[in-house]
């Protein structure tokens, strides 16, 4: 097992150089000069000039290229624009909010997919298997930016049962685990179906339902067991599409956390801090994808023998 | 399902193609007293915050939203087949070179790096298609290579070989053409994709810019009237959601059509 871990650590270096490298050349694809863009077209040459200093923008490509990686060893994303404060502390201020987010997301989407996809699974082919697909791809068509004005307009506006943004308590975080889950639990739902039909074409469960065992038990206990596995690989990986939903969700509701902080320092132009909350999104969803990785190896050890 | 798909698709470029001409109203028209007017006879979907109608602004954003889906989705298919072809069929270090360049942009996830590209380059449609098409070509280039993989080893590819036939005509000729049903099940949920991709671009101001009309951004300026005019926002939403339901629809179908294992109408796998 040791060895499997240190094989996929070891494969998965390169691959955070190659983010750091495209998250390092953002700042380079702006059109004319970066420290320009960054203050206006008004700005004058001297304030440019500073900033450009300020950036390391003035010294050869490679040499910011060492610092850039160099501040990332450290944990040193630089500092924002427009605040002056470490880029690496502010996100750091937001981080838990995010993760809280995708979390509760990720709850929600469970909670919803597995009966959907079990239900549409044991009855293939009927009333419950149609409808159950359909609310599926109608969960994975609607764009969250929609889902979660249409949330917040029944259940904070008219019913007035929850918050209609900003974080709080289990309350606030209702509407926007439910905006940010349902298209996952769409996808999951299909996955559950797919992976449970696999399974149920198996000899051993015809064997359990020859021995007399239930339907329902042969679908609940036996395939479903053995159906998990590519439904944890998808949850793992559907992570990154939850941060990025992320973006959106929590500019919709007001949410203190790293989508709404890039948003924001899109729109101030504050680039170290767009750099920053990029790198860190994908940085988490690269990590997450290893410990999915690491977590099949465990569950099912042909996969560490290949 | 498949036919409704069909069906969706099929009106929704109807639509696209007559545009405005359909409603006989000048989506740039506004009529500024009557802003935010409900659905009426006159105006069957209301008035948004300028006093333009809805409807026609729907039907000239179908064109935006049909046309980034089939640009990016057109160029990504290309582009990533005939990358993920080569890599493949040569294997070696150009499909090590492919297989890296991949992995890099796999680890963004989803719309990250467009967010990113259009942040830096500035919002517009064409840096949206950009955005979009580098991030599209890849799950393309990953289906084509494993077709690939797959078929350079059956018989009648091994045969032509052996009749002595160049590499890029086997390539053309016989290894392509049988990855293409996947890749069109691919193509055609892509499109969904691209016009959601669009669409969240746009509702986040780094899309298409005002006035031209598209349904994300119509969406974002719809937002601020949620509870005075929420026909504002539910018109292009719902616009949104039923033409990406319908390639949903139709890839899915077509996806069961080649694979009859996992749809509805088989009986193997159920008790």
């Amino acid at each position: 097992m040791l060895r499997f871990v240190a094989r996929r650590v070891t494969l998965t270096i390169p691959v955070l150089l190659g983010v750091a490298t495209m998250v390092f050349s953002l700042i380079h694809l702006i059109p004319g000069d970066p420290a320009q863009a960054m203050l206006g077209e008004a700005a004058p040459e001297a304030e440019v000039a500073a900033l450009r200093r300020q950036l390391g923008l003035d010294r050869p490509l490679l040499e910011q290229y060492g610092d850039f990686l160099g501040g990332l060893v450290r944990g040193d994303l630089g500092t924002s624009l427009r605040t002056g404060t470490s880029v690496a502390g502010q996100i750091a201020e937001r981080l838990p909010a995010t993760f809280e987010l995708a979390f509760a997301a990720m709850l929600v989407a469970i909670a919803v997919a597995l009966p959907l996809g079990i239900a549409a699974a044991a009855w293939r082919g009927t009333f419950v298997d149609h409808t159950a697909m359909a609310v599926a791809m109608a969960g994975m068509s609607i764009p969250n930016f929609w889902l979660g004005p249409l949330l917040a307009i029944i259940f904070a506006v008219e019913l007035r049962w929850l918050p209609v943004s900003g974080r709080g308590g289990v309350e606030h975080l209702i509407l926007p685990a439910f905006s940010l889950g349902l298209a996952l639990a769409a996808m999951l739902a299909r996955m559950t179906r797919a992976s449970l039909l696999e399974e149920l074409r198996e000899p051993y469960v015809r064997a359990a339902r020859a021995r007399g065992i239930s339907p329902a038990r042969a679908v609940v206990v036996h395939a479903f067991r053995n159906s998990l596995i590519p439904i944890v690989t998808i949850l793992g990986l559907q992570f990154g599409a939850v941060l990025t939903g992320a973006v959106i969700t929590e500019t919709i509701f007001s949410w203190p956390g790293i989508g709404r902080l890039l948003v924001q320092s899109i729109g101030f132009r504050d680039y170290p801090l767009v750099q920053g909350c990029i790198l860190l999104i994908a940085v988490t969803y690269v990590a997450v994808n290893l410990m999915t990785d690491l977590a099949y190896g465990l569950l099912d050890p042909r996969i560490r023998y290949q | 399902m498949t036919r409704a798909g069909a069906a969706i698709v099929g009106v929704t470029v109807l639509a696209a193609l007559l545009g405005p001409t359909l409603v006989g109203i000048d989506p740039a028209f506004q009529d500024l007293p009557l802003r935010l007017e409900g659905p009426s006879t006159a105006h069957w979907f209301g008035l948004d915050e300028l006093g333009r109608d809805i409807l026609a602004r729907l039907l000239a954003g179908a064109r935006i939203s049909l046309l980034v889906g089939a640009i990016v989705v057109g160029i990504s298919a290309t582009v990533g087949t005939l990358l993920g072809s080569i890599a493949g069929y040569y294997g070696g270090i150009v499909d090590d070179v492919v297989s890296r360049v991949s992995d890099i942009l796999m680890a963004f996830p989803g719309l990250l790096l467009a967010i990113a590209v259009v942040a830096v380059l500035g919002p517009s449609l064409t840096n949206v298609v950009l955005a979009l098409t580098l991030i599209g070509w890849v799950g393309y280039a990953r289906l084509a290579r494993g077709q690939v993989l797959r078929v350079r080893e059956l018989e009648y590819v091994q045969a032509v070989r052996a009749l002595g036939a160049a590499t890029p005509r086997i390539l053309a000729w016989h290894v392509i053409p049988a990855t293409l049903p996947a890749l069109i099940v691919q193509a055609t949920l892509g499109m969904g994709g691209a016009i959601l991709a669009e669409a969240s671009l746009s509702f986040l101001g780094l899309g298409v810019q005002p006035p031209t009309p598209s349904w994300g951004t119509m969406l974002n300026y719809g937002r601020s009237h949620l509870l005075d005019a929420p026909h504002v926002t539910i018109f292009p939403g719902l616009a949104i959601a039923v033409l990406v339901l319908g390639f949903n629809f139709l890839g899915d179908g077509l996806r069961d059509a080649m694979d009859p294992t996992m749809g509805s109408k088989g009986t193997r796998g159920t008790l």
